[in-house]
């Protein structure tokens, strides 16, 4: 029952580019990774595109579609129109190579820079004891797939390139949540490092990374506005502010 | 060139690739806000027809000025003056810094006006127009951080105007046990501010978000399971409840002028 | 153009979860150490796995110990397996659980607050630490976090995060290089640019994980070329019983865009039930004589075992892997399956629907999303799946050295022995961290007697003319369509059903087949391109196929992973044989190798009775090696 599809691809690298138009066979029930592996087999072998599981588990085949940050393996072609063009780009916010695939190394630093978790010295291997409603709020965080579609359609970098040097992004906000709320971590200025040096603060809470989660990961309301509101009780809290307890916070 | 048409981005001249209707949620956020913004700003210094037979309108609630209707003020407490610097200073300039605090600092609002009055960004993956962006990292912007002040502030509010509320149940007269329209307006909207309030993300935070361990506190857990439920639905709790006190002001303000009659039910 | 050239101590291909738990150690061991991912750093096909980490902690139930888990992983295998990979295994497992929750993995809690643990396929006591369906994922990122950790902590000695270790993203190796005999480091290019790259290093982990894309229908992603399977042969390692691959039993086989993916034995677990287009539930009639005293045998006792698993016998649902495949098998080809050749797995029926998304969330999410199927509402379309690779490279099992190669190492899916012939469901997840961990502390060990050996200019030179050859090609052979054209004859001639005219027909087919890929051609730049990427995976694949098809020509038996229909029965001499397949620069051979008999202590973990039915007399009589 194959019909035919009009796609619109981006071809082209860090020098130049532009869409080109295919019309392509598709299958009932496909999805757009599906119908950019035929196009790759029969008429472009060179198209270069980032794929791995094909199910949504470890976000590589991350691009805009339809000028929307999503996955390609998780978008029907079916929730299109049938006589309408489907435009595939690569993300918009990082360097293109080639093509889809685009240079995503700017995440893998700031991973780098996000102080490790830090297990309690007096816990050997197997003594932690850690209830389910103290580790739901960072398992949450840890369902990333780390598809950094998040951090594509952040403004504060997509907008802005000279705001990558001073901002991590949300996908290391949940980790940084993530390590906060995790009951055994003995870290102590998380929120003030957030704050002061991964840009925690350059967040207007515009919710699209929450909007393009493939994991519904409640990215602004359980981690960055949580970690905002850590942050004012260190920093602006009236209540300590004026028990000049903002002093003491501020040594540790 | 910056943003996405930086030198080392996919050369894509498009702002937006999107074809949905991606404009239309800003520019009705914004026809909203705005028209709300005009409304109140021109009530806001009338100065007048906020009071009628026991109902008080939540934007001169509490009424603090020497220039308010004795009937308005809590028990004729009036520390503020009629005059600040021989211009007259209508009774809700004093107040609506709070609950107008509240809801501009709130983080939905926050996200609704970022995008649909300063465009930054007007709606996922579409570029702004801005060549610079700080966010909330300096003044004026990271004034935001006071959110928690006026969470605070807006809870005596949401006291008053319930005690406005409960003072409507009088007739004319002033005996208890009577139910108007404007009773139930003014009901609904303290109602609503209260869902608004406590489905806060500052609330959700104070009452248990902040702490490690919920397990050694089960009935913070338990407030912050409940505030977490109605934090989900906060986005239309502060649309509602900007609307009903929106309409309560309008309802009392037609009252007052004459040209509506409070409807008695009993 | 002068070649990129690198220089370590301790080089690990693969970033899955067993390479990354080799370059921990070898890195705390005080060595530098390159890691490389075929893919982005933390998109290993690890991520996949689902169910859990088995490891007898006995948290849920206390009667668990590690000599339960060793016979239950020696059954499962059916007794082929290396015995002291299945020891090491099933003592080390809890230690390296334990490990990552020190490393910050966060798994689900027993009320207790211990790790939790469920029940799974072929394991007598819940025994799998999970974190709902998603514990792979759990498990990369853990160790992904742990090297930037040691990362933080190199950066905060060196003044460079990078200074000791350092992970090389998207780069393809295709030569393991050698000098006088022994490991000297690797060669490849960068897929993004087509560039080649030399990396230096005495020693080598080889944790590149399976097979799969050997065939039509697999769980796996595109990585799973066997790369690691040839990189070895090619270097002078041998692959062990190459013959086992694990179909799992139930992969989605419609719709279309998540054909192959897996339905998490989890499902079945939690009450799930297979049944055929007639509406039985037909798992009764195949439990195997072996499992007869283990497994219900009516659907009441079944249902019952959900409520009270002390007094009830289990659902034959749980059967071990090989058996539900077989089973599903059977019945497609008796005329009894769905019109798309699966049969139905229903859990929506028992379970409802907000527990199902309680217990089960990516499952439900994923079918939800990718192909609008609401696994609460209805049943699910399953049929066997590539899945898994028993065979692998040979190993010693305490260092997780291979065989004949000085320096080089293996760990995980491309490692042999330690499955037998069928591997336990959650036993690969805590596989990799046991023998990740051993292959790294083996390789640390050797470079520090060893010492460095530098690769020569000729070695380099013959490395980087193999890289060259498909571009000076003109008008050759499309390696998308060799690719499809040997997935087609792996999966029907050589699948989950053998027989020997067909594998005879594989192996020609494959050897024809590799006569024309050597006159692939390549159209394009070196610049990311897929054509030119898929060329060497191509090569490494059709490797795997052949040794995979000669090994299970020869052995004349059905056992686990390895199903022949001229050949139903399993055969206790077969048992006492592997197959050790090495490459003579043309072609694989393999020769039958005996298999280490179990010492006392362990022969004496089982009843005789059970070891009757897969030791011949004069094993039994011999009671052990010692």
């Amino acid at each position: 029952m194959a019909r035919k599809l009009n796609l619109r691809i981006w071809r082209g690298d860090a020098t130049d580019g532009g869409l080109k138009d295919v019309q392509v066979d598709v299958n009932e029930g496909e999805v757009v990774l599906d119908v950019i592996h035929r196009v790759q087999a029969t008429q472009m072998g060179d198209l270069a595109v980032r794929w791995n599981c094909k199910a949504g588990k470890c976000g590589s085949c991350s691009m805009e579609i339809n000028g929307k940050p999503r996955l390609a393996c998780m978008t029907q072609v079916a929730s299109f129109d049938e006589d309408e063009t489907i435009t595939v780009t690569p993300l918009r916010a990082f360097p293109v190579i080639k093509d889809l695939v685009t240079d995503v190394s700017f995440n893998y630093k700031k991973a780098m820079e996000i102080p490790a978790y830090e297990h309690p010295k007096e816990l050997a291997p197997g003594e932690a004891r850690m209830e389910q409603v103290d580790v739901e709020r960072s398992q949450e965080f840890r369902k990333c797939i780390e598809c950094f579609l998040c951090q594509n359609t952040c403004h504060v970098i997509r907008d802005h390139e000279e705001n990558k040097k001073s901002f991590a992004g949300p996908r290391f906000f949940i980790r940084i949540a993530e390590l906060d709320m995790h009951p055994l971590d003995k870290l102590k200025n998380r929120k003030r490092t957030a704050q002061e040096e991964h840009g925690l603060g350059m967040c207007n809470i515009t919710k699209c990374c929450t909007e393009v989660c493939p994991e519904h990961i409640k990215i602004t309301d359980n981690a960055i506005i949580p970690m905002k509101e850590r942050v004012v009780d260190i920093k602006y809290d009236p209540a300590r502010m004026f028990a000049g307890l903002l002093k003491r916070e501020k040594r540790n | 060139m910056s943003g996405v048409f930086s030198p080392t981005r996919a050369k894509i001249k498009e702002r937006t690739l999107r074809t949905d209707k991606w404009w239309l949620e800003p520019a009705i956020t914004f026809g909203v806000l705005f028209s709300f913004v005009i409304y109140a700003t021109f009530r806001a210094f009338e100065g007048a027809n906020y009071y009628k037979d026991h109902l008080i309108s939540p934007f001169y609630s509490p009424c603090l000025s020497q220039a308010c209707v004795p009937e308005a003020t809590l028990f004729g407490w009036t520390p503020v003056s009629a005059e600040i610097f021989n211009f007259a200073l209508s009774p809700a300039l004093i107040i609506l810094i709070f609950p107008l605090g509240f809801r501009m600092t709130c983080y939905y609002y926050r996200k609704a006006y970022y995008r649909s009055f300063w465009l930054s960004p007007p709606a996922c993956a579409v570029a702004e127009p801005h060549t610079k962006y700080t966010g909330e990292t300096r003044a004026p912007l990271i004034f935001q951080n006071a959110h928690r002040w006026f969470f605070y502030a807006g809870l005596v509010f949401n006291v008053f105007l319930t005690y406005d509320a409960i003072i409507s149940f009088k007739n004319v007269d002033g005996q208890w046990g009577h139910m108007s329209l404007g009773s139930l307006v003014l009901l609904v909207s303290s109602t609503l501010l209260w869902m608004y309030s406590l489905s806060c993300h500052t609330c959700r935070h104070t009452v248990g978000g902040r702490l490690k361990h919920f397990s050694k506190h089960p009935v913070r857990y338990k407030l912050w399971t409940l505030v977490s439920a109605l934090n989900h639905k906060h986005q239309q709790f502060a649309w509602f409840s900007l609307a009903a006190v929106a309409f309560a002001d309008i309802y009392v303000r037609q009252v007052a002028t004459g040209a509506w009659t409070n409807f008695y039910f009993f | 153009m002068t070649l990129e050239r690198h220089k370590y101590d301790v080089l690990v291909i693969g970033a899955g979860g067993a390479g990354l738990r080799a370059a921990v150690e070898a890195r705390e061991a005080g060595l530098s150490v390159a890691i490389i991912c075929k893919s982005l750093f933390g998109k290993a096909h690890t991520v996949m796995a689902e169910g859990g980490a088995a490891a007898s902690m006995g948290n849920v139930n206390d009667n668990d110990n590690w000599m339960v888990h060793f016979r239950d992983t020696m059954r499962g295998g059916k007794f082929l397996n290396h015995y002291r990979m299945a020891e090491l295994h099933a003592k080390e497992a809890p230690d390296r659980i334990w490990e990552l929750e020190t490393w910050g993995a966060l798994f689900d809690r027993t009320k207790e607050g211990k790790i939790s643990q469920r029940n799974f396929g072929g394991h007598e006591y819940p025994r799998l630490a999970h974190v709902g369906d998603r514990t792979g994922l759990e498990l990369i990122r853990t160790m992904q976090q742990k090297i930037v950790a040691l990362q933080q902590a190199d950066g905060r000695e060196f003044g460079d995060m990078e200074a000791k270790m350092k992970v090389y993203a998207e780069c393809t190796i295709t030569e393991i290089l050698k000098e006088n005999g022994k490991i000297a480091g690797a060669y490849g290019y960068w897929r993004e640019t087509g560039e080649e790259v030399l990396f230096e290093a005495p020693a080598v982990v080889i944790a590149t994980g399976g097979v799969g894309k050997t065939f039509k229908i697999t769980s796996n992603s595109w990585e799973g070329t066997g790369d690691g399977h040839a990189l070895a042969l090619k270097a002078g390692a041998n692959l062990v019983d190459m013959e086992f691959l694990q179909f799992h039993p139930t992969g989605m086989v419609w719709p279309p865009s998540v054909r192959g993916i897996l339905v998490t034995e989890s499902v079945r677990g939690e009450g799930g039930i297979l049944t055929n287009s007639l509406g039985e539930r037909f798992m009764f009639k195949y439990i195997p004589d072996v499992f007869k005293d283990k497994y219900a045998d009516n659907e009441a006792e079944a249902d019952r075992w959900y409520e009270d698993q002390d007094n009830n016998r289990r659902p034959p649902e749980l059967l071990p892997r090989d058996e539900v495949a077989r089973a599903i098998n059977s019945e497609v080809k008796a005329g009894r399956g769905t019109e798309h050749g699966g049969v139905y797995l229903d859990v929506s029926k028992r379970i409802p629907a907000e527990v199902i998304k309680k217990r089960l969330p990516s499952m439900w999410h994923q079918f939800y999303e990718l192909a609008g199927v609401d696994i609460t509402k209805e049943a699910m379309e399953v049929g066997p799946t590539c899945h898994y690779v028993m065979g692998g490279v040979e190993v010693e099992p305490d260092t997780a050295a291979a065989v004949g190669v000085p320096g080089l190492y293996a760990a995980g899916e491309v490692a042999g022995g330690m499955h037998g012939s069928n591997r336990l469901g959650g036993n690969s997840l805590t596989d990799l961290l046991v023998f990740g961990r051993r292959a790294g502390a083996g390789a640390a060990d050797y470079v520090k007697s060893a010492g460095a050996n530098p690769v020569s200019d000729a070695t380099i030179k013959a490395a980087a003319d193999r890289i060259e050859a498909p571009f000076s090609r003109e008008g050759g052979e499309n390696s998308y369509s060799l690719h499809a054209e040997l997935q087609e004859v792996t999966h029907n001639l050589v699948g989950i059903i053998r027989t020997r005219t067909e594998i005879e027909e594989a192996i020609a087919k494959i050897t024809d087949i590799r006569a024309r890929s050597k006159n692939v051609a390549v159209a394009g730049g070196r610049k990311f391109n897929p054509g030119f990427h898929l060329a060497f995976d191509l090569d490494n694949m059709l490797l795997v196929a052949e040794s995979t098809a000669k090994s299970a020509l020869l052995r004349e038996e059905s056992r686990g992973g390895h199903t022949r229909d001229d050949f139903p029965g399993m055969n206790n001499q077969w048992r006492q044989v592997n197959h050790i397949a090495s490459f003579d620069g043309n072609q694989v051979n393999i020769k039958a190798q005996p298999l280490p008999m179990l010492p006392k202590e362990l022969f004496d973990l089982f009843d005789v009775h059970e070891l009757e039915k897969y030791m011949t007399p004069e094993e039994i009589a011999k009671g052990g090696s010692n």
